[in-house]
């Protein structure tokens, strides 16, 4: 199922027209190049309670990123390592259409994809988490949610949670230790691209995730590894476009890399 | 979700080359279809691959429910994951989980694609996916199977949906993954293709690869999607099939 969308979701078919036929000049709605992404703002240290955060404003979508570090038991095939878990929240205030209770499968994919860019990619060293090896480590909670939804939720969220992260702080004090800064490596971002006609677009807004055919995340560390992927939404590519989408989540992770977390 | 990558003692290729279950690194394991094998689906089909043992069963077109799920353009495709509680070594809880929603949804997406919905406003088409032993890879087995019950429910195709895995082990690019090197390898890539045309249906990664790796990995699967989809073509053969002999008096 695509996002949920209402009356006012439902693109015109004229304007459906209109982006398509943008598009074949090379021009999209907003005045973007097809591999630019929105400008984004993101303000670190948002809710100071929090053990880390970030409030995320991509074009219209925004998104609120906040950490929570306690202690509990680590799983028990890994007892050197602390625990990472992901949630990403459809708030019920960010679309006409979302509604509150349990995620839905999209909330649940978003979340795993977000998820998945981080723990692959090893940004957090899960191994300086642990207090006492298979009985007590740190627990990182990632949730996010969702506040307004104006398209590619996935790389808003990704970036939020990427953010709140990189500020966190664990509180080793209560353990009878010193607060300490999380321990972080690599930063993965994550580039989603959509399908339009025969068009690569890169961070589409809702119109565009509207008509798209096919949707495709590819999450990069700055060495240039590839994490995470993730196919949705009904649609094709073909292996030549998962090439060039490689290549261009490359290149845009690292301007937005630079950009934000230099 | 599972932690790729965790280290262990255990050498998952040897001195001459071999994978832990002696494979090469380009090949597959064994792959059987059955078709047709229960009795109330409308098409079903049976797929052994390596240990995975999984059922797909395919119900529909039927009405969509609740009406006001129904596309006024096309039929809604729904495909179900599900692992049986004794398919992996601990006993899973029955029942849906984060990561089995995940893979229903994107199952369903790749489905949606090759099925020709537009011939069938207002209407459901549900696919079921149980996976009785699980042996990794058990997401694109499934899903060369549900393509198969489909073709056998006499569901319209624009073509097969045949999948593969490929991924990293003891930093080596191999094809579709056994269990042992899902759990300790570096990376798994499962991609569906729609043979003939080589449009990629799902696609999904996780791990650490170059990307010099991911494309050795896509060159393995495109390879080996061929010879799924001829097993797929020939276990629909074999069931449907007409032998013409000359007539008696």
């Amino acid at each position: 199922m695509t996002m949920p969308r209402d009356e006012a979701g439902i693109l015109s078919e004229i304007k459906r027209g209109y982006i398509l036929r943008l598009l074949k000049e090379g021009k999209r709605a907003d005045g973007r190049a097809k591999d630019q992404v929105r400008e984004a703002t993101i303000v670190t240290n948002y809710l100071p309670r929090a053990s880390g955060s970030a409030m995320v404003t991509m074009g219209k979508t925004r998104v609120l990123a906040g950490i929570k570090i306690e202690t509990g038991e680590p799983f028990p095939d890994t007892p050197n390592q602390g625990v990472l878990t992901t949630n990403v929240e459809m708030l019920p205030i960010a679309f006409p259409t979302f509604e509150s209770g349990p995620p839905n499968e999209d909330a649940i994919e978003l979340s795993r994809v977000v998820d998945r860019g981080i723990r692959e990619s090893k940004m957090i060293d899960l191994q300086k988490l642990v207090i006492e090896p298979a009985k007590k480590v740190w627990i990182v909670f990632i949730d996010i949610n969702v506040l307004d939804y104006d398209g590619n939720l996935i790389d808003a969220c990704s970036l939020g949670a990427v953010a709140a992260l990189k500020t966190a702080i664990v509180p080793g004090a209560a353990e009878g230790d010193k607060d300490f800064p999380l321990p972080t490596n690599l930063t993965p971002i994550s580039v989603t691209m959509v399908k339009i006609g025969d068009e690569l677009v890169v961070d589409p807004d809702l119109e565009e995730e509207q008509i798209a055919s096919g949707r495709l995340t590819v999450t990069t560390s700055e060495d240039g590894h590839v994490r995470a992927m993730q196919k949705g939404e009904p649609g094709f590519f073909t292996l030549e476009e998962v090439r060039k989408a490689i290549s261009i989540s490359s290149n845009v992770g690292k301007t937005v890399r630079e950009k934000y977390f230099r | 979700m599972k932690q790729l990558g965790t280290e262990s003692n255990i050498k998952l290729i040897d001195e001459k080359g071999l994978r832990i279950d002696g494979r090469s690194p380009e090949e597959l394991r064994p792959i059987k279809i059955e078709v047709d094998v229960l009795n109330r689906a409308d098409g079903s089909a049976l797929i052994e691959w390596g240990g995975n043992k999984i059922l797909a069963a395919v119900y529909g077109p039927r009405e969509a429910y609740p009406k006001h799920n129904q596309d006024i353009n096309k039929a809604i495709v729904k495909a179900r994951y599900n692992m049986e509680a004794y398919s992996v070594d601990e006993r899973k809880r029955p029942g849906p989980d984060r990561r089995s929603m995940e893979i229903s949804k994107v199952l369903s997406e790749a489905l949606e694609t090759a099925i020709m919905v537009e011939q069938f406003p207002r209407a459901q088409i549900d696919v079921f996916i149980e996976v009785m032993q699980a042996d990794a890879g058990t997401r694109i087995a499934g899903l060369t199977a549900a393509s198969v019950a489909l073709a056998a429910a006499g569901i319209p195709m624009r073509d097969f949906v045949a999948g593969c895995t490929a991924g990293k082990v003891d930093g080596q690019i191999v094809l579709d993954l056994c269990k042992e090197e899902d759990n300790f390898g570096q990376a798994d890539l499962p991609i569906a293709i729609m043979p003939k045309s080589g449009r990629i249906v799902l696609l999904q990664m996780d791990g650490d690869l170059t990307v010099e790796e991911v494309e050795k990995a896509t060159g393995m699967i495109m390879g080996a999607i061929k010879k799924i989809a001829e097993i797929q073509r020939n276990a629909l053969l074999t069931k449907f099939s007409v032998t013409q002999t000359e007539g008696g008096e």
